[in-house]
């Protein structure tokens, strides 16, 4: 034993005081502000219980038969018009690619200028506003709207895209640009750079990996939601999907569900790996 | 002809006087020390030099480089940016960008003085990666052009920021605590280039430094800031201890170096006895 595995007296923290009572005492405000919270939960999900209609969960084993001529129709999927279905899928990931890429492009200047480490409040505000608007509203709201504006089709359905993950992407790209390290722009600054060069040198090399990884991340999603789409009209599987319900073919439905998923899953683990890399 | 001259500069951050009627000169030519304690307005003043900080407003404040203006009454000119590019600056976190390649924050330099679409397009032309790479060989880092910034010491990137302020064409270099950050041997060598370039290109060099030491070692004078005043100006010689002492009191202990590095030049007896008396 060395000297230094002594116990050091001066250095040992508090010693336990055998006279003090050790016991921690509840915390009561603590402890009624969780039930209260608890409470407040089960209060809302009773007031919402009627007008949700969940009182019919019972349809759910009475009218079990009908399910099951559903599921086995399902059960058999038809892959008869294979390529027409494939055909109709690579339109719905040309749409969400061309949703996207124009949502990136607007998302980049509207980012900066969304951000308020780079502009003054009268220019940030009123642009977060604009991206607020566009993000609040679904695309499907604006799918119905730009059918009426362009026609039933893709293009509908790209334009819808690009609204929504514009409103998107410009908020987290504008994050991404609030939380950069200022001393490397100010670097740029000090070299006699304009502020457009001082966004290219100083800030885009910051947030680049970032912005890769949102916007890959928004082509994900966004195959997803051009399948939807086409439910309203908005070109893609979607709209078959939608008319082979409607029409009572659930085994043509059911292959066209099977095509969406694999599709949206190959794209899933493609651009999770391109994230990765990017980052 | 005087290269930069500072007059009654006052800037208050919030209430605080970070700055108070701070007027000095450099001359052309000259290697000028800036000592202080922490907080003592060493950065801030050299922000207002740079032209990246603008003094209080309304404020009798001037401040020019070869006798054009930068900034006067707590404004900065309309052309600022030209000016910024005849005001080379290096910082205590070198402030490069790190994911690009040494080369391309070194040829950032450039970006004042050509065409503002060819410098925001990246489209820089043979000549001036000619002086990029030449300012590197320098500084003696060229083997490292094409690394991200972000993979070189912290002794190399202070040389890389070096390479841009050269690029920059530069007459005047301000070094915000250059060799704060660096170890004993990467400092020295970082005064040693910034001395090179004084004597050699004969640009004017003001840097900030934590330690006296260094002060007396490579600059022939030293204006010395407390409490956003300056508290001394002259020979940096007669920097004695004891007078670093009595004008900081107990934080002069930050200032000195409990083992100094031996320096080449004579202690000043004048400034020991003013110091002493």
């Amino acid at each position: 034993m060395t000297e230094t595995a002594q116990p050091r007296p001066d250095r040992a923290g508090p010693r336990p005081d055998p006279a003090q009572n050790y016991t921690l005492k509840r915390n009561w405000a603590q402890t009624l502000s969780n039930f209260g919270m608890w409470g407040a939960l089960a209060v809302a999900l009773a007031w919402s219980w009627y007008p949700a209609e969940m009182d019919r969960w019972t349809f759910l084993i009475s009218d079990a038969k009908n399910m099951r001529v559903f599921a086995t129709d399902f059960m058999s999927p038809d892959f008869g018009d294979w390529r027409y279905y494939v055909r109709e899928m690579v339109v719905t990931v040309q749409i969400a690619l061309w949703g996207t890429f124009l949502a990136v492009v607007v998302s980049v200047p509207l980012g900066i200028l969304a951000s308020s480490n780079m502009t003054p409040w009268w220019v940030n505000q009123p642009v977060r506003r604009l991206m607020d608007a566009f993000r609040a509203i679904h695309e499907i709201v604006f799918a119905v709207l730009f059918v009426v504006a362009v026609g039933l089709g893709p293009f509908a359905g790209v334009m819808a895209l690009f609204v929504h993950t514009t409103g998107i992407l410009a908020k987290l790209f504008s994050e991404a640009v609030e939380a950069i390290d200022p001393r490397p722009q100010e670097g740029i600054r000090a070299t006699g750079a304009n502020v457009v060069q001082e966004v290219v040198y100083g800030v885009i090399p910051q947030v680049l990996p970032l912005w890769l990884s949102f916007s890959l991340y928004r082509f994900e999603s966004n195959v997803r939601s051009a399948t939807v789409l086409g439910l309203i009209g908005a070109g893609g599987i979607g709209q078959v999907l939608f008319e082979s319900i409607r029409g009572f073919y659930y085994p043509q439905a059911s292959a066209i569900i099977i095509v969406v998923i694999v599709t949206v899953t190959i794209t899933d683990l493609l651009s999770q790996q391109l994230r990765k890399m990017a980052i | 002809m005087a290269t930069i001259r500072v007059e009654a500069l006052s800037k208050k951050f919030g209430s605080e006087a970070a700055l108070s009627n701070v007027s000095l000169t450099v001359e052309s030519g000259e290697m000028v020390a800036l000592i202080g304690a922490s907080g003592s307005g060493k950065s801030t003043l050299i922000r207002h030099m740079a032209g990246l900080l603008a003094a209080d407003p309304k404020s009798p404040s001037r401040v020019t480089v070869d006798d054009r203006v930068i900034q006067e009454g707590g404004r900065l000119v309309r052309n600022a940016k030209s000016m910024r590019r005849r005001v080379g600056v290096i910082f205590q976190q070198y402030n490069l960008v790190g994911r690009l390649s040494v080369m391309t924050n070194v040829l950032v330099g450039v970006l004042g003085r050509i065409p503002a679409w060819r410098g925001t397009l990246g489209l820089f032309n043979a000549q001036e990666r000619h002086v990029a790479l030449a300012a590197l060989e320098r500084v003696g880092i060229r083997h490292t052009a094409h690394r991200a910034a972000s993979t070189l010491s912290g002794g190399q990137q202070q040389r890389a920021a070096i390479a841009r302020a050269l690029v920059q064409q530069a007459d005047v270099i301000l070094a915000d605590e250059p060799i704060a950050s660096l170890d004993p041997a990467s400092a020295r060598r970082i005064m040693e280039t910034l001395r090179t370039i004084n004597r050699d290109d004969g640009i004017t060099i003001v840097v900030s430094l934590h330690q006296v030491e260094y002060a007396r070692h490579y600059c022939a004078r030293t204006i010395a800031l407390a409490g956003g005043k300056v508290a001394y100006d002259g020979p940096s010689s007669a920097l004695t201890n004891a007078f670093l002492t009595e004008l900081y009191g107990d934080a002069a202990e930050e200032l000195i170096l409990p083992d100094a590095p031996v320096t080449d030049r004579a202690p000043a007896p004048a400034g020991a006895a003013l110091a002493n008396a």
